[in-house]
């Protein structure tokens, strides 16, 4: 009894198989990823891999589908119809993404200026894009309106014109009344964006160039654009993906028509797969907009974010 | 079917209650007389049975509380508790697919009238239920038995309860200012009509744009009234015919003489704007639009100068137009068969399906001879037009067999849009038709 305190020996705690598991570094790893890898599994894979999958399948609503290969694209290429919509969603994301870049960095070049009531104005700018997409679109489908626009109501009474404008009612018009609405709902991500990018500069750059004898142009080309095209880079990237998926604008407004002049690739999916049942062919047409996207992604990263920060690199 | 939405939405609730009161006699004795003596299909009820009815949701208030009041009086008679879903007019179809292949779900919907062709083959068969009433009430009316029924045979897998139709409503100031009576039955006189009233400034505007009621109702009426079908009898697709570019051609004379603007962006609402806003003075749309003018003070004295008529025949036989149809169909799915079937078939009865008609005001038409006798088709002369609509010997898809098929050629709008680039000048009449048929060869491929 006595030699106790020498003959201590740490007692021996017998782990038991849940301490040792948890102990065990590659099944901890798995358990701590295991709730990201679900929520992706569930939210983004599951529902991305049965729209691949439809498009291959004649799935309609009411049956469930038969694989049947690559059917619905062979229908697809020969479809004009859908060569209409990848024309008019191409040239719709080009036409309002230059349109909202022009007018959105030339609004954030003035509010970056020092004006009186500045984040009044501010907050005003924001409005169009704060409003919900379907009240823009309800406001514009009566201003476009084939007989009671407040635009050709006003010019027939100012005496410019005898008919009504047609806005929506040809191909061409409609197109260019649909990039219009997208442009003036579009401005304010951008002009906010880029103001926030603006005003990361820093303004010794300025002085620096004012004592260099500079113009305006010169500050703009070597200072302001040079220091902004990272930020550009991504809020161009978000716009195109926001403008070619564009959906709500075009469809409250022409639904696709005059005779599916202005149908995009998200109305016409939309319009083969729910209100025509035909979920397959729906699903094929808005896989085909995958290669659009990565297109256009890819082109913003690495064309305009060529900064090596930018691509995970230290800024030298 | 945006467009009864928009009508229902124009309409409002506190008009549907409004028009109840009004014709609140009419509710209290009943004008219709079944024939006593034949005797109802022995359905003995399962025990303990209930039952989920699944239906479209309402056009005027009265109809829910009728339905519901009708619901009740069964299970107080057979002890069976009904619970009635409505839902939204957009969602029916998907939910109606959705039972069907789930095999789960109400045990029986009240759903549109392709549906239980469609899912044939999950229905049971309701001809017991269809025959007795058929002969209790004097027989059906010719939409009732073509929807009903399976094509080409005798069994009945639905069971229609009702029918809306869009006459041609027209103001009357302004056909006789113009030199007529009324609207004309044939083509080429509707033709000068149409340009006499383009001429006064008061014009005839017909939907040409992406409307799933009015574009697709008026794209048929040019096709039935020229003689022409989307498909043949048997199905095959015949949309590439000398009638087609007849009605092509027509249109084309037809279109300049519409409201100034055009009608190809028209949607469900546009035509209703129009007229309402002594815009458009001619035009073709269901009773909600006469009862939306009527009940608003402002706009009363346009009701008063509208009357209703049948869309000019051209070469139809009679009406060139579609009801949409409630047809009811009892899945096979359903634990109480005998149970869903009774209901169908109570629901049918005089006392039960005349007071639901009356408080319907005319929105709904009955597909059952006897029922023409109910107070609400003479309640107001302006709907009497209404009471023959299940009457119709045209159906979507005209002249084929009722399948998936005649839905999705209406859902994407195949003849309307052949009309409507014609209309644009966006393509030739011969152009527009080889175009429609492309497309109705897909469609119709598996059907």
């Amino acid at each position: 009894m006595s030699s106790s305190t020498t003959g201590w020996v740490r007692p021996k705690i017998e782990q038991n198989w849940l301490t040792r598991l948890l102990d065990w570094k590659p099944f901890l790893i798995i358990l701590c990823l295991l709730p990201a890898v679900g929520l992706l599994a569930v939210f983004l894979t599951y529902p991305l891999g049965l729209g691949i999958w439809l498009a291959f399948t004649d799935t309609t609503i009411g049956r469930s589908g038969r694989w049947v290969g690559l059917e619905n694209f062979e229908f697809m290429i020969e479809d004009p119809i859908f060569w209409n919509a990848v024309f008019f969603s191409v040239f719709y994301t080009g036409v309002a993404t230059i349109g909202k870049f022009a007018l959105g960095l030339w609004l954030a070049l003035l509010l970056n200026n020092h004006l009186p009531f500045k984040s009044l104005l501010r907050a005003i700018i924001l409005l169009p894009w704060i409003v919900p997409t379907v009240l823009t679109a309800v406001a514009f489908w009566w201003i476009y309106n084939p007989q009671f626009s407040v635009i050709s109501w006003m010019l027939i009474e100012l005496g410019l014109r005898d008919t009504n404008v047609d806005f929506i009612n040809t191909a061409w018009p409609a197109r260019w009344s649909l990039i219009a609405a997208n442009i003036w709902r579009g401005i304010p991500f951008v002009a906010i964006s880029l103001l926030a990018g603006l005003q990361t500069i820093s303004p010794s750059l300025y002085e620096a160039a004012l004592l260099d004898g500079s113009t305006a142009w010169q500050r703009f080309r070597y200072i302001t654009f040079p220091m902004l095209l990272p930020i550009l880079a991504i809020v161009m990237t978000f716009s195109i993906i926001f403008t070619f998926t564009d959906f709500q604008l075009v469809y409250a407004i022409t639904r696709g028509g005059p005779v599916n002049s202005t149908h995009l690739l998200a109305t016409l999916a939309f319009q083969r797969g729910i209100p025509a049942g035909q979920l397959g062919e729906g699903a094929a047409i808005a896989v085909s907009m995958i290669p659009f996207l990565v297109f256009a992604t890819l082109f913003s990263y690495f064309a305009l974010a060529r900064r090596k920060w930018q691509q995970g690199e230290s800024n030298d | 079917m945006a467009n009864i939405i928009t009508r229902r939405s124009i309409l409002g609730a506190g008009v549907g209650m409004a028009a109840l009161a009004a014709g609140g006699e009419a509710l209290a004795q009943n004008r219709v007389r079944g024939d006593a003596s034949v005797a109802a299909p022995r359905l003995p009820i399962e025990n303990g049975a209930t039952l989920r009815i699944l239906r479209p949701v309402r056009f005027v208030a009265p109809d829910e509380e009728v339905f519901r009041a009708n619901a009740a009086r069964f299970t107080q008679q057979t002890g069976v508790q009904v619970r009635v879903d409505f839902v939204g007019w957009e969602d029916i179809n998907q939910q109606t697919a959705v039972t069907a292949n789930t095999g789960a779900g109400p045990d029986c919907i009240i759903g549109f009238g392709d549906s239980p062709h469609i899912y044939a083959d999950k229905l049971i068969e309701l001809s017991d239920i269809a025959e007795y009433l058929g002969k209790k009430f004097g027989g059906w009316m010719f939409g009732g038995e073509k929807l009903g029924k399976r094509h080409g045979t005798n069994n009945w897998i639905g069971l229609p309860m009702g029918g809306t139709s869009g006459p041609l409503i027209w103001r009357k100031s302004a056909v006789n200012e113009v030199g007529f009576q009324s609207p004309p039955n044939d083509l080429t006189s509707f033709l000068e009509l149409c340009r006499r009233l383009r001429r006064i400034n008061k014009p005839a505007g017909f939907a040409l744009g992406n409307a799933i009621g009015d574009g697709n109702g008026f794209a048929n009426w040019l096709m039935w009234s020229h003689g022409a079908s989307i498909i043949d009898e048997s199905g095959a697709v015949s949309v590439n015919s000398p009638q087609t570019l007849a009605a092509l051609n027509y249109l084309r004379e037809l279109y300049p003489t519409f409201v100034d603007g055009g009608t190809i962006a028209w949607g469900d609402i546009s035509n209703n704007q129009a007229y309402a806003a002594n815009t458009c003075w001619l035009t073709q749309n269901g009773v909600s639009l006469y009862f939306a003018l009527k009940n608003d003070p402002a706009t009363r004295a346009i009701a008063d100068d509208s009357e209703h008529s049948v869309m000019p025949l051209g070469q139809a036989n009679s009406w060139p137009n579609a009801p949409l149809i409630l047809n009811a169909m009892v899945f096979r799915h359903s634990r109480f068969p005998n149970a869903a079937k009774a209901f169908v078939a109570f629901m049918m009865e005089v006392e039960q399906y005349e007071p639901w008609l009356n408080a319907n005001l005319g929105y709904w038409a009955h597909p059952l001879n006897a029922y023409r006798a109910a107070s609400v088709w003479t309640s107001d002369p302006k709907v009497t037009i209404f009471r023959d609509g299940m009457n119709s010997q045209f159906w979507n898809g005209y002249k084929g067999p009722i399948s998936e098929a005649s839905g999705q050629a209406n859902a994407e709008y195949v003849l309307v849009q052949m009309f409507a680039s014609v209309a644009a000048g966006q393509a030739t009449p011969d152009a527009a038709m080889r175009e429609a048929e492309r497309r109705s060869r897909r469609i119709f491929r598996r059907a």
